[in-house]
């Protein structure tokens, strides 16, 4: 060979991979470099982490590399979330890099969120040598063992002549099926031994294969059903964004003029302004969602899991409803509500067959009327649309600001939340309109996730404004990611809703627990510590307040003018302002109260 | 609830017993025995597992299982469908006075001696459960010092293999 390494000029996105030798042909190299040429070759083009001890032949590796972007964190949950926020900003696998022990345990929140999110992940950890494994040495920790749970598969990396099959394998099992973590720990003296790399290597994965195409005849079945409901309703869940099937679920729906809920999963998988839109159900959806669910004859469930915070009470959740079930993970089908019909199958090629099944079905039967179903709907969405009061001691509403933020910032953006209230506003005061606009943590409840979540967004997403709609508890979490924004030039906006509290909890102590107001009060706003501000510019952010009414347009248009900093902004808000409607937990969804005292579907029926 | 036996062909490689028993637990689900070994194929396991659950729970169980990457294939062996088999092996009190009669039962039982001291004797024997219970009723009278017992393993009857189509 004349050049053993030709290396083509640094290329911005879509990545250029460094030539590979033809396969047959592998060249020596040590398994740290196996492992970067394996990860350029997969079409990784950046990874979010923070060097140690056992993943130093990695990083030295890695110094070596001209088309991976590494941006340094500066902790591994923010590497993690960031992997995340990018996974779900561009529908790419994201990846993360930690260090053995500590490095790799504090990955564990984010691989956990990621798997109960379905979220496309592999996560690099090094390893303790394979002479140490099992001695407790240094920074030692069995992170296979303990993230076998909260991973959809890991692996722990052996032989170094196995690095290049696992990375191929790892992304393979990440992006593909239900989507999901992927962990894979490469012992120190695997990294610095010396091995053959070829490419593409054949992965060996017997006992997995997903099901995509759906049962043909499930599918007809399903048609059927949907050409003769009377009451039916679209209940769509995150696996459509996954599926990239925006478009087929438009078509499905115009075509059928059935009435659309999207999950805090699947904000943004159908447009907000669409007129059969209903919103989101759940425990804090539109009373229109929730009650379409409750009187419906027919749920087409695509892509979604009846989790309990839609269900509600599993027993009385939907009980006149047929359901048809989609999903491609076979497991979700009948876990928690029987399907009557069940379908296997990705989300996209589901409601595409589905679609044609069902324009065949309507040619022979016709439009089903759904005249007085829409109008049963038009009226609770007309009487008990989303809104809210302001603070009685004049204090600035959250829900006013996470509303002005949508309308100034529209929906050409990408928005990441934290848990909590604020998330639950920005679910339903912001106005979705694109797949993949809205990122946060649903399953798992993961405060903190926005800040990292939001960083990662903006790195898959360059060209789009990424705003994180935070909360002051989640915020005080995972803030130190902001230095990394600065220096990375990863300019987000961080609008901190910050009302002094652990909103949701104080939310639940004043409704469920008697006003016993325990240890939900930050001092955040008696003490004004941290000072927002202040911090902001310490982490090398523009630090800008708001505290009243009439600022808020003020300080969010000015944030939209800065571009070469993150921007942190104090939204200084009232303390009481609650999130409606809601199911309380453990209720049945009739219950649903459109505002505290206020039960139109109980009050309906009695 | 019944019990169902399962039989779980997964890859042969370290970690994959954790995997399925972690799974178990983690889902709530009740593992009564577990027997896992080599195939004809180098590989591929063998386990054969036994819980006690519901209809609708032991199809959460299978496709969650179905779901570990390790996992290559899992049938159901129905009871008059499949051989199904555990090994005891227990040590009965056994000295001059009554050891004739211990050696009585063990052969009613088509047990066989596999050691013997003056004061007992360590039976072996193979069988279903219901079998091996007998024959623990039997021997307790003389008294039994110590006893271990494999998880069953099971195969299904006539010519059919399940690992013939799994296993490339």
């Amino acid at each position: 060979m004349t050049s053993a390494n030709p290396r083509p000029t640094p290329a911005p996105r879509p990545v250029a991979p460094r030539p590979t030798p033809p396969s047959g042909a592998p060249v020596r190299v040590t398994g740290a470099q196996s492992l970067v040429r394996s990860l350029e070759a997969v079409g990784c083009d950046v990874v979010f982490g923070i060097p140690g001890g056992a993943i130093m032949p990695a990083y030295d590796a890695l110094l070596d590399s001209r088309t991976l972007r590494h941006v340094l964190v500066r902790h591994e949950q923010g590497a993690g979330h960031a992997a995340t926020g990018y996974a779900q900003a561009t529908g790419r696998v994201g990846v993360c890099v930690a260090t053995s022990g500590p490095g790799a345990t504090n990955l564990v929140t984010p691989l956990a969120d990621a798997y109960m999110d379905s979220v496309p992940m592999v996560a690099i950890t090094g390893q303790v040598s394979q002479s140490l494994i099992g001695t407790d040495g240094f920074q030692e920790a069995d992170i296979c063992g303990i993230t076998l749970p909260v991973t959809k598969h890991n692996f722990l990396v052996t032989d170094p002549a196995d690095i290049p099959r696992t990375i191929a394998e790892a992304f393979h099992l990440a992006a593909t099926g239900r989507p999901g973590p992927v962990l894979v720990d490469i012992p120190k003296d695997v990294q610095q031994a010396v091995t053959a790399f070829s490419w593409p290597p054949e992965m060996r994965l017997p006992g997995y294969r997903p099901t995509t195409r759906p049962h043909g005849k499930q599918v007809r079945e399903a048609a059927r059903l949907v050409a003769t409901a009377s009451r039916p309703v679209l209940y769509v869940g995150g696996g459509v964004l996954k599926a990239d099937a925006a478009p087929e679920l438009r078509e499905l729906a115009e075509l059928t003029g059935i009435p659309v809920v999207t999950t805090l999963m699947a904000r943004g998988a159908f447009p907000d302004s669409h007129r059969q839109h209903l919103g989101m159900p759940g425990m804090h959806g539109t009373v229109a969602a929730v009650a379409a669910m409750q009187r419906s004859d027919l749920l087409i469930t695509l892509g979604a899991r009846f989790d309990d915070r839609v269900t509600g009470k599993l027993s009385s959740f939907a009980p006149d409803a047929t359901v048809v079930h989609a999903d491609i993970d076979p497991a979700e089908i009948s876990k928690n509500r029987r399907a009557d019909v069940p379908i296997v199958g990705d989300c996209k090629e589901v409601i595409a067959e589905l679609t044609a099944a069902v324009r065949a079905e309507l040619e022979q039967t016709g439009a089903p009327d759904l005249t007085e179903w829409w109008a049963q709907l038009d009226h609770w969405r007309e009487t008990f649309p989303l809104g809210y009061d302001w603070p009685a001691d004049g204090s600035l509403s959250p829900q006013y600001v996470i509303e002005r933020i949508g309308a100034l910032v529209g929906p050409d953006a990408v928005y990441a939340t934290g848990v909590g209230q604020h998330q639950m506003w920005a679910a339903q005061f912001v106005r979705y309109e694109n797949p993949r606009s809205f990122i946060n943590s649903g399953g798992l409840g993961t405060m903190g996730f926005a800040v990292p979540g939001a960083m990662g967004a903006r790195v898959g997403r360059p060209d789009l404004p990424v705003w994180a709609i935070d909360g002051d508890g989640c915020f005080q979490m995972t803030n130190q990611e902001l230095a990394t924004c600065a220096i990375e030039n990863i300019p987000i906006k961080v609008a901190v809703i910050n009302n002094g509290n652990l909103g949701m909890v104080r939310q639940w102590q004043t409704l469920f627990y008697d006003q016993r107001y325990s240890h939900t009060d930050l001092g955040t706003h008696r003490h004004r510590i941290p000072d927002f501000v202040l911090l902001a510019e310490a982490l090398g952010c523009v630090g800008l307040r708001a505290e009243s009414r009439d600022e808020v347009d003020e300080v969010v248009r000015k944030a939209m003018e800065i571009n070469d900093r993150p921007v942190v902004i104090d939204f200084v808000v009232g303390k009481d302002a609650q999130v409606w409607p809601m199911v309380a937990a453990g209720a049945g969804n009739d219950e649903i109260m459109a505002a505290r005292g206020i039960r139109p579907l109980f009050d309906e029926d009695a | 609830m019944s019990r169902h036996t399962l039989s779980v062909l997964v890859e042969n490689k370290p970690g994959v017993l954790a995997r399925v028993a972690g799974l178990f637990s983690r889902r709530g689900f009740n593992i009564e025995s577990l027997a896992v070994g080599p195939t004809e194929h180098p590989e591929v396991s063998r386990m054969t597992i036994v819980v006690s659950v519901d209809e609708l729970p032991l199809e959460q169980v299978t496709k969650q299982l179905n779901k570990l990457v390790n996992v290559i294939k899992i049938v159901e062996l129905e009871r008059p469908a499949s051989v199904q088999r555990e090994l005891l092996l227990v040590k009965v009190r056994a000295d001059a006075t009554v050891r004739s009669q211990v050696l009585e039962t063990v052969q009613l039982f088509r047990a066989k001696v596999v050691d013997v001291s003056p004061e007992a004797v360590t039976v072996e024997a193979t069988g279903t459960q219901d079998k091996l219970d007998a024959l623990l009723r039997m021997l307790e009278p003389y008294g039994i010092r110590e006893m271990v017992q494999s998880g069953m393993v099971a195969i299904g009857r006539g010519a059919r293999s399940i690992t013939a189509t799994a296993v490339r």
